[in-house]
């Protein structure tokens, strides 16, 4: 009986344990191996941080780093200021079955692949597209708009992918306060600026935080829009990765430039927590 | 002096419900009124438009004699206690009881002060850096008090505070909030649908029932002389007859049931005919048992019949007793004091009251 429970707790432990470990712990334990490889002759290599050195010593890779990193971080706030009116509408003011209806609404777009919603993009945004010609037909353009192939098309692309993203964590918290908690805030005198403030977005930090970090990391990792809404100019870190790896075949360059991205990102995550008080634990929970 | 609240013909629909349906009342300054009614009889809608959160369809609301219709819930100077008391989690108890001192701006010496002699006035002192979660559920409720007491508002609104609270604690609290109210000497208006928390703790309670009060007046008042067959068999228990009255003579009347037993009692100055259909209300308290015939003379309602069951509840024990000849089952209250601690079903027993003891209405006219 004993060693019954034993092989089902192993076999239930399995999956999860072959996950963590074939697809995560070491590829990346690998990964390390290659990016601290350096290539001295035709088959020959040498252990040494040299990849690193050129990731630090060449502008190009260091402003890409940054730009991919702000622009994340902006995407982050932007997605934070359009999903939480969007949430609290949903979570708090609709009722029964607009409440559902809404809530699809923002899932609908997921039922299509990313490359496809990037697609609608362009089809709106390109010069020949549909906003270019309305703004022709209005009279506000006398010739062809480009619209695509700028920072401001990434970002929207950004937004427009990671919005779900942000709303389901911050409709599930938000559902979670109780309306007499926000009654209760205007009863004792408080206007919607000071209960916004004091009352709902104290509640709603867990789900603020999880949201921002699943988007920022979304964006961040995020290869395909970059590239199709901001060009070949677009100086997105994964592309430089992708570059390294495929079109350079420099698979220790890559795999530096990797790690470079995984301690980014893990330290603005950090940050993040730091600077809200929140702990992982707290958020994920 | 003009009372702390009046509502004046106050109605408020939704769709085509009537939920508060022309009620008018008013609070005198540092009473405690209650409203008590069913679930679903409209009294959490006349706190909330009193509030604020609602409109009132017509009518108008007035505090300290000024309307009130036109002035946002944040701006009136009445606070509500919550049904779950809606404590903010995310902050400590100070800051709870400071969050509307905060809102009107004041110095941040003078809110701590305020904090520290609401903290100190409800008994719990220094407990301001607990978290909300930590404390137990009376505590919570006085602290809930407290953050609206701090406003020193005109009225104070108690939407069913003591539901959540196990029967001890409720009991416990009762007296406390009368002591509370006593103590901040404000006026409150409180709703239940528990008659002991209206009649132990107000001086005035408003019965509702389907967006209508039925009467307003003291606990005694609606428990001896109730003006509606609603409020006499809401308050208190009661056995409860239907029949025809027979004779009406002066201040007496007789009435017969419809199993066909007589029940003498008095008309308490209603409209009451020979003829016409009525219910009367007898409450189990008020009718006397006795082992034998003789001891029950001064009674002008004696019943003699055969125990059925015994209903033990401690102080608030019973007998279902059935007359002889019919088959109607009364209610009694057993008196405690130990010459009935033998009674077994079956024993014989006699049972009087005296008619002006029992409530007699109309059937049908309201």
């Amino acid at each position: 009986m004993r060693a019954g429970v034993r092989l089902g707790f192993i076999l239930l432990l399995a999956p999860l344990v072959l996950w963590l470990a074939l697809l995560i712990v070491i590829p990346h334990i690998d990964m390390f191996l290659v990016s601290i490889r350096e290539r001295v002759g035709v088959r020959q290599y040498q252990t040494s941080f040299a990849n690193y050195l050129t990731f630090f010593q060449e502008p190009l890779y260091i402003w890409t780093f940054i730009r991919t990193a702000v622009m994340s971080v902006l995407a982050t706030v932007i997605t934070l200021l359009i999903a939480f009116p969007v949430s609290y509408y949903i979570a708090k003011i609709a009722k029964g079955r607009l409440q559902q209806v809404l809530f699809m609404l923002c899932l609908i777009p997921f039922y299509v692949s990313e490359l496809v919603r990037t697609f609608g993009w362009m089809i709106l945004l390109r010069e020949t597209g549909i906003f270019s010609n309305l703004l022709q037909w209005a009279g506000l353009a006398d010739q062809p708009v480009e619209m695509l192939y700028n920072d401001a098309a990434i970002m929207i692309g950004l937004v427009y992918t990671s919005m779900l993203f942000m709303v389901v964590p911050l409709t599930t918290t938000l559902e979670s306060l109780d309306d007499s908690v926000i009654e209760a805030g205007y009863d004792l005198g408080g206007n919607g600026l000071s209960v916004l403030r004091e009352i709902v977005i104290p509640h709603a930090a867990p789900g603020i935080v999880s949201g921002s970090i699943v988007v920022f990391m979304l964006s961040l990792g995020n290869y395909l829009t970059p590239i199709m809404l901001g060009g070949k100019d677009s100086l997105w870190f994964t592309e430089m990765i992708y570059n390294q790896f495929i079109v350079r075949f420099n698979w220790e360059l890559g795999a530096a430039f990797g790690f470079m991205l995984l301690f980014l990102s893990s330290v603005i995550v950090w940050g993040m927590l730091k600077l809200t008080g929140q702990t992982l634990e707290k958020t994920m929970g | 002096m003009t009372p702390d609240l009046e509502c004046i013909g106050l109605t408020r629909r939704f769709g085509d419900f009537v939920a508060v349906d022309d009620v008018s009342f008013s609070v005198p300054r540092g009473s405690f009124f209650s409203i008590l009614g069913p679930s679903g009889c409209g009294k959490t809608t006349i706190m909330r438009m009193v509030a604020g959160f609602l409109e009132p369809s017509t009518g108008d609301i007035l505090i300290k004699g000024k309307s009130v219709l036109d002035v946002a819930p944040n701006k009136r100077p009445v606070n509500m206690v919550f049904q779950h008391l809606a404590l903010f989690p995310m902050m400590n108890v100070a800051d709870n009881i400071g969050y509307g001192l905060r809102r009107q701006k004041l110095p941040r010496t003078e809110i701590t002060r305020k904090v520290d002699e609401a903290l100190e006035r409800i008994g719990l002192p220094g407990i301001g850096k607990r978290r909300v979660d930590e404390l137990s559920g009376g505590q919570k409720q006085r602290v809930a008090i407290a953050r609206c007491m701090v406003m020193e508002p005109d009225v104070l609104l108690l939407d069913e505070p003591l539901g959540a609270l196990d029967l001890k604690l409720r009991e416990h609290m009762k007296i406390e909030l009368k002591a509370l109210q006593a103590a901040f000497d404000t006026t409150f208006v409180y709703i239940t649908h528990d008659q002991s928390e209206a009649l132990v703790m107000s001086d005035q309670i408003a019965v509702m029932n389907e967006g209508r009060f039925e009467q307003v007046g003291s606990g005694q008042d609606l428990y001896y002389r109730p003006d509606t067959a609603f409020v006499a068999g809401f308050i208190g228990e009661a056995n409860r007859w239907r029949g025809r009255i027979e004779r009406v003579e002066g201040g007496a009347m007789e009435m017969r049931t419809e199993s066909g037993m007589l029940m003498r009692g008095a008309t308490h100055g209603r409209a009451l005919a020979a003829g016409d259909a009525a219910e009367i209300f007898v409450r189990p308290e008020a009718i006397r048992v006795a082992k034998d015939a003789g001891e029950l003379d001064r009674f002008d309602n004696r019943i003699a019949g055969t125990v059925t069951s015994l209903l033990f509840n401690g102080a608030a024990s019973r007998i279902l007793m059935r007359d002889a000849g019919g088959d109607e089952e009364i209610e009694v209250t057993l008196p405690q004091s130990g010459e009935y601690a033998g009674l077994k079903r079956g024993d014989r027993v006699h049972i009087g009251w005296s008619g002006d003891q029992g409530n007699c209405f109309p059937v049908g006219a309201g």
